[in-house]
């Protein structure tokens, strides 16, 4: 009997300090970016585009990125929220048989494990076939490819819970389909819609692999869907890629000011979810 | 009255048209890879790709056999070190743990699983790169610290936020009675969990586990900062390695100017998809009967 409490109270001391472990280690790394960043982070970082030299430590910031980040990642979250909308209404139980609905969601799943590398390869791919270069178009489309499924099956998974008898209420007042979809399920899944939307956003904006050779990189701010867009993800990655210490400097910048904007995302989305959900019947 | 059947049946149509194209999005990417991977292809045989070490791509060697054992190897890493953490963390979050504690810990792990991969990569040079260099001397390895290892630890900590939240979801699936009947038999939670929920929930596991395998399999920018990138099959873990996303990304630059430089980046990124894919089609259906059954 001593020994099965022994074996109990070790076990249970593993199984806390291994998820300390995990705990730490994103306290270890939030800890370390914002340290870093912090000390290299200036007014010029977030203002001003790369001056001349600016690759070889001379002033400038990195507005280009910021800017082309939004660009792709907003641009992006337009067209998967055209797609994903449609799709996660598809899904609905009135809509489609299961076997339909149960196939989408497992291409959705395998979608969403998808690399995104393998999204870049393939935006890649579309913009050789359409006569494409690197440009914001193409992030935009690889990009959005990463975000649908994200997106879709959180939103599908929403409007799955909204209960039957609701929109059969509207059903019975003689409202078509569409109908009860838009006024009944749409602003019922108005919360769950937002936060997914804010989930794709914040795991798109972070992505460099899927827009490394579709967006490319660009000193300037871009000022059509045909000119190169940075991004911030790839300032990281290019940045700390030199040997220039002032340049790495920058990169941790970078960094934290990534980190921020996908925490700020993060916090947002709970908030709006919460704003939102008053419109919601229980 | 006319006019709104048509609205709902021109809305249906569509939205099931744009649900049919999510379907065959899969099917699109695996075969414009295809095509582009086709010139090289016709030329050398895929057996012969996939175990040759020559990567000299401006004499048209194309051998995929270093990253391939690149990329198995820095996952496997990831996997030694994770798995066993990760499930310890799981099972006190879904056995041990208060209702409230693991609400809490949820939000840490999903604000975990949204940090971009670049910042681990990042904290990887600032922190594990150093660290590794450190432990490479002591052994008497010297090393730049850009080796398998400093790969496998960053990739670890990036799979941790979703084999934890699978397990837990797993295990929190296992009907109440299972738990109840043989406590009252007086065993004691650990030996609970041991013979009646892992074995009841082993396939959700393994699953869970799966995906784990899968997410480090495709990880790109982390890996391609940390591992040092050289392409020649590692021989320990203070090598440096090269894996095959990484090498996608590295070259995307000189692809258009060497012939068939393209067409072996594509046949990579193929060969990712369909791994990756394959993993995660067992992994879910998997996951899907758990689902149905609780």
């Amino acid at each position: 009997m001593k020994r099965r409490k022994l074996e109990e109270a070790v076990v249970k001391a593993l199984m806390i300090a291994s998820l300390g472990l995990i705990v730490l280690c994103l306290a270890g790394i939030l800890f370390v970016i914002v340290l870093r960043g912090a000390r290299a982070l200036s007014w010029d970082m977030i203002f001003q585009t790369p001056k001349g030299g600016y690759y070889l430590g001379k002033g400038g910031g990195v507005a280009n990125a910021i800017v082309g980040s939004l660009y792709l990642t907003g641009g992006a979250s337009i067209v998967a929220l055209l797609l994903s909308l449609p799709i996660a209404f598809a899904l609905q139980r009135e809509s489609s048989s299961r076997a339909f609905a149960r196939f989408t969601r497992l291409a959705l799943d395998l979608l969403w494990g998808t690399p995104s590398i393998v999204y870049g390869a393939f935006g890649f791919v579309i913009m050789v076939f359409f006569g494409l270069r690197a440009s914001l178009l193409g992030g935009i489309i690889a990009l959005s490819l990463l975000m649908l499924p994200i997106m879709t099956r959180a939103m599908e998974e929403i409007i799955d819970m909204i209960p039957v008898q609701l929109k059969e209420v509207s059903y019975s007042l003689g409202a078509t389909k569409i109908e009860t979809t838009l006024a009944v399920v749409l602003r019922q899944a108005l919360p769950g819609v937002v936060t997914a939307a804010m989930l794709a956003f914040g795991r798109g904006i972070g992505d460099a692999a899927s827009i490394l050779f579709t967006a490319g990189y660009t000193d300037y701010v871009p000022r059509s869907l045909f000119d190169p867009a940075a991004s911030l993800p790839l300032a990281v990655f290019f940045q700390i890629g030199t040997p220039i210490p002032e340049v790495q400097e920058r990169a941790y910048a970078s960094a934290l000011i990534l980190l921020l904007v996908v925490l700020g995302v993060n916090l947002l989305s709970r908030l709006l979810s919460m704003r939102f959900s008053r419109h919601t019947i229980r | 009255m006319r006019g709104r059947r048509l609205i709902d049946y021109l809305a249906s149509k569509s939205m099931r048209l744009t649900a049919i194209f999510v379907n065959s999005i899969a099917f699109l990417m695996i075969f414009g890879l295809y095509w582009k991977s086709r010139p090289l292809l016709a030329l050398k045989s895929l057996t012969h790709l996939l175990t040759s070490d020559v990567w000299a791509p401006l004499s048209g060697k194309f051998g995929f056999y270093p990253f391939i054992v690149g990329t198995v190897e820095v996952t496997a890493i990831a996997m030694v070190f994770a798995v066993p953490t990760c499930l310890l963390a799981a099972i006190y979050l879904a056995e041990y743990s208060p209702r409230r504690f693991r609400e809490g810990v949820r939000i840490v792990i999903d604000l975990m699983a949204g940090i971009p991969s670049v910042i681990y990569g990042l904290f990887g040079v600032i922190v594990i790169v150093p660290l590794v260099r450190d432990l490479g001397r002591a052994l008497g390895r010297p090393t730049t610290g850009y080796t398998l290892l400093a790969g496998g630890v960053i990739l670890a900590v990036m799979v941790a936020p979703i084999i934890v939240s699978v397990t837990v979801e797993v295990l929190r699936a296992v009907p109440m009675e299972a738990r109840e009947t043989s406590m009252a038999l007086g065993i004691t939670r650990w030996e609970t969990v041991k013979h009646v929920l892992l074995r009841s929930s082993l396939h959700g596991v393994i699953s869970a586990v799966v995906l784990g395998f899968a997410r480090a399999f495709g990880e790109t920018i982390a890996v391609l900062m940390v591992m040092g990138n050289v392409a020649r099959t590692p021989h320990s873990v203070f090598d440096a390695a090269y894996s095959l996303p990484a090498l996608i990304a590295n070259n995307y630059g000189e692809m258009m100017s060497v012939p068939l430089y393209d067409s072996a980046l594509m046949l990579a990124a193929l060969i990712l998809l369909v791994v990756v894919g394959g993993f995660h089609l067992a992994a879910h259906l998997a996951l899907y009967r758990i689902e149905k059954r609780s």
